[in-house]
């Protein structure tokens, strides 16, 4: 591992001569880089007569809607258990995720025979085959084996996510010295005990990186669950936002950015929130990957 | 140990391999053998040889995807990795706020692609409507309309990659060349840029494959209006097989020849990070 330098801590090698000049450069920037943000922000408090039709003005006494637009929203597309479907289908798929391909790719490098190095080689091919390839005979398959509920999805989650799962588990159980398990070995643990007391604890790390990668594809995912989800009882967020656009160009935009305002806000919550392990395991993952 | 591990197969690989299995391999096996077929669903495919394969490269909307995702592709692979390469050099020369800042660029990345393509619509069409435009009025502006969209979701993950690679050139490097008198750009051109190779690969990749890969953007932007002149390749596909009668087979075959392209991409870019970590 390199060391890690803090960020804060530049050489004076590298410093900028004129540093001041580089604050107002980026904080103007970063403002641009907000407002796409801010204006759908501003464009949820206003009649939808107005949104198109001067979008960049801010709400006054005649256009302005309070709250409305997510009061009719909501009730639009049922937006509160879209979110819940969301959460239900987004934890359940990580943690199932996380357990089986974490047992999974310890198993797949401690024994090594043909089938490991098989179902390892397979893995990594998955990673490289687009969704589209697979679609529509999977949604087919999933229909037949009705799995178009929130909770039917997450074994197909755990299929499709496996790949790049089971890769990076992978890589770091190989740097995990034998010793410790085998000393756990020796003292009357077995295998699974071994596992869940001694290994998993250690792969902390890339269990949170896993954690971050899968559950943003699978809250933003929307194909997969527009195809096997039963679309008359189950939506998800995303679906419900495509949902509004409706038929030939009937956009009611003031709904739409009040339920923009609705997708985004949970996820600039979480990033808030958990900033710093989501930044590293992003970058982690594609380092990897 | 290996022994007593090899024992527990049922309890520790099992679970994977059947959901990957069933969601990955067997569709995907099905998918190659259906695209020889005509069929409505699974069930009643009948063997019709190449004949999807012909009926596509005759299809005018297939072979304008094709070059409108190329050319998509390239474009955004350049603009983004520029950006945030000169973005990742900029901040990290210890100016105040690059936390701050950092945190700002890279945040559009978690926002969903179907999110992503409502804002743009609304900035765009505000934009474009003091023209007497629209972002469907032609091709060129849903081309450039998805060219930005994908560097404001795309330039902040880049960056952080872009800013470890830097990070992690030693100090004393730079100095030696400094001591040497190499002029600013010379540092960046023979010491830098040789310096952060394998993060260059590594965004030229993920760029490469999220541009060509794109859907829900796409999707969401301009549904590929005007009559589909602004459909990408994924787009395309989905349309053949959910929005065209009888071109089921049609669309698995384009299926597969997409992910072909997308496995040539990815197997000539592994070979070239691999020649790269040899001489490093």
């Amino acid at each position: 591992m390199a060391k890690q330098r803090d960020e804060n801590q530049v050489s004076s090698l590298r410093r900028a001569k004129h540093g001041w000049i580089g604050t107002i450069l980026f904080s103007v920037l970063s403002a641009a880089w907000l407002y796409p943000v801010y204006l759908v922000g501003i464009n949820a408090f206003k009649k939808k007569a107005f949104i198109t039709r001067e979008p960049f003005r801010l709400p006054d006494a005649r256009s302005f809607f309070g709250i409305r637009n997510f009061v009719n929203g909501v009730e639009k597309t049922d937006f509160f258990s879209a979110a819940k479907n969301s959460v239900i289908i987004t934890v359940g798929s990580v943690a199932v995720i996380l357990l089986c391909t974490s047992m999974c790719a310890w198993y797949l490098t401690r024994v090594h025979d043909r089938v490991s190095a098989a179902i390892y080689t397979l893995c990594l091919f998955s990673m490289i085959v687009p969704f589209q390839m697979v679609m529509f005979p999977l949604s087919k398959l999933a229909n037949l084996m009705r799995l178009g509920s929130p909770v039917g999805i997450i074994p197909v989650y755990l299929g499709f996510g496996a790949g790049l799962a089971v890769f990076m588990f992978c890589g770091f159980v190989k740097s995990i010295p034998l010793e410790i398990e085998e000393a756990a070995m020796i003292d009357g643990c077995t295998p699974l005990q071994t596992f869940f007391w001694v290994v998993f604890p250690i792969m902390k790390p890339t269990t949170i990186t896993v954690a971050i990668l899968q559950a943003m594809w699978i809250w933003n995912d929307y194909l997969l669950p527009y195809l096997v989800l039963d679309l008359k009882k189950y939506k998800t967020i995303p679906i419900v936002i495509q949902y509004l656009k409706g038929g030939y160009g009937a956009v009611d935009w003031g709904t739409m950015m009040a339920m923009l305002v609705l997708a985004i806000v949970p996820v600039i919550v979480f990033y808030a929130s958990c900033q710093r392990y989501i930044i590293r395991g992003v970058v982690a993952g594609a380092v990897k990957g | 140990m290996e022994k007593a591990i090899r024992k527990q197969f049922f309890i520790f690989v099992l679970p994977t391999l059947i959901a990957f299995t069933a969601g990955f391999l067997l569709p995907f096996l099905m998918g190659i053998g259906l695209s020889f077929c005509r069929f409505t669903t699974v069930t009643d495919a009948v063997f019709t040889g190449l004949g999807n394969y012909r009926k596509i490269f005759s299809d005018a909307t297939f072979v304008h995807a094709l070059w409108y995702t190329a050319l998509f592709t390239i474009v955004s692979v350049i603009t983004i990795n520029v950006a945030a390469f000169t973005i990742a050099m900029l901040l990290t020369k210890g100016i105040r706020g690059t936390n701050l800042f950092r945190t700002v660029f890279f945040m559009p990345n978690l926002i969903g692609g179907i999110v992503l393509g409502y804002i743009w619509q609304i900035l765009l069409n505000g934009v474009l409507e003091r023209f007497g435009k629209t972002l469907t009025y032609s091709s060129a502006y849903g081309f450039f309309g998805l060219v930005i969209l994908m560097n404001w979701q795309q330039t902040g993950y880049m960056m952080m990659i872009y800013i470890a690679g830097i990070q992690n050139i030693p100090d004393e490097l730079i100095e030696a060349a400094k001591m040497d008198g190499a002029p600013a750009g010379t540092l960046l051109t023979n010491v830098i840029i040789p310096m952060v190779m394998p993060s260059v690969t590594i965004c030229t990749f993920l760029t490469l494959t999220n541009s060509f890969k794109l859907f829900d953007q796409n999707l969401a932007l301009t549904a590929g209006e005007p009559s589909n002149r602004s459909q990408m390749l994924a787009l395309n596909i989905f349309e053949t097989f959910y929005a065209r009668t009888g071109w089921e087979g049609a669309g698995q075959a384009k299926a597969v020849v997409f992910f072909l392209i997308v496995a040539a991409i990815a197997l000539v870019q592994n070979r070239f990070t691999k020649s790269r970590e040899v001489q490093q």
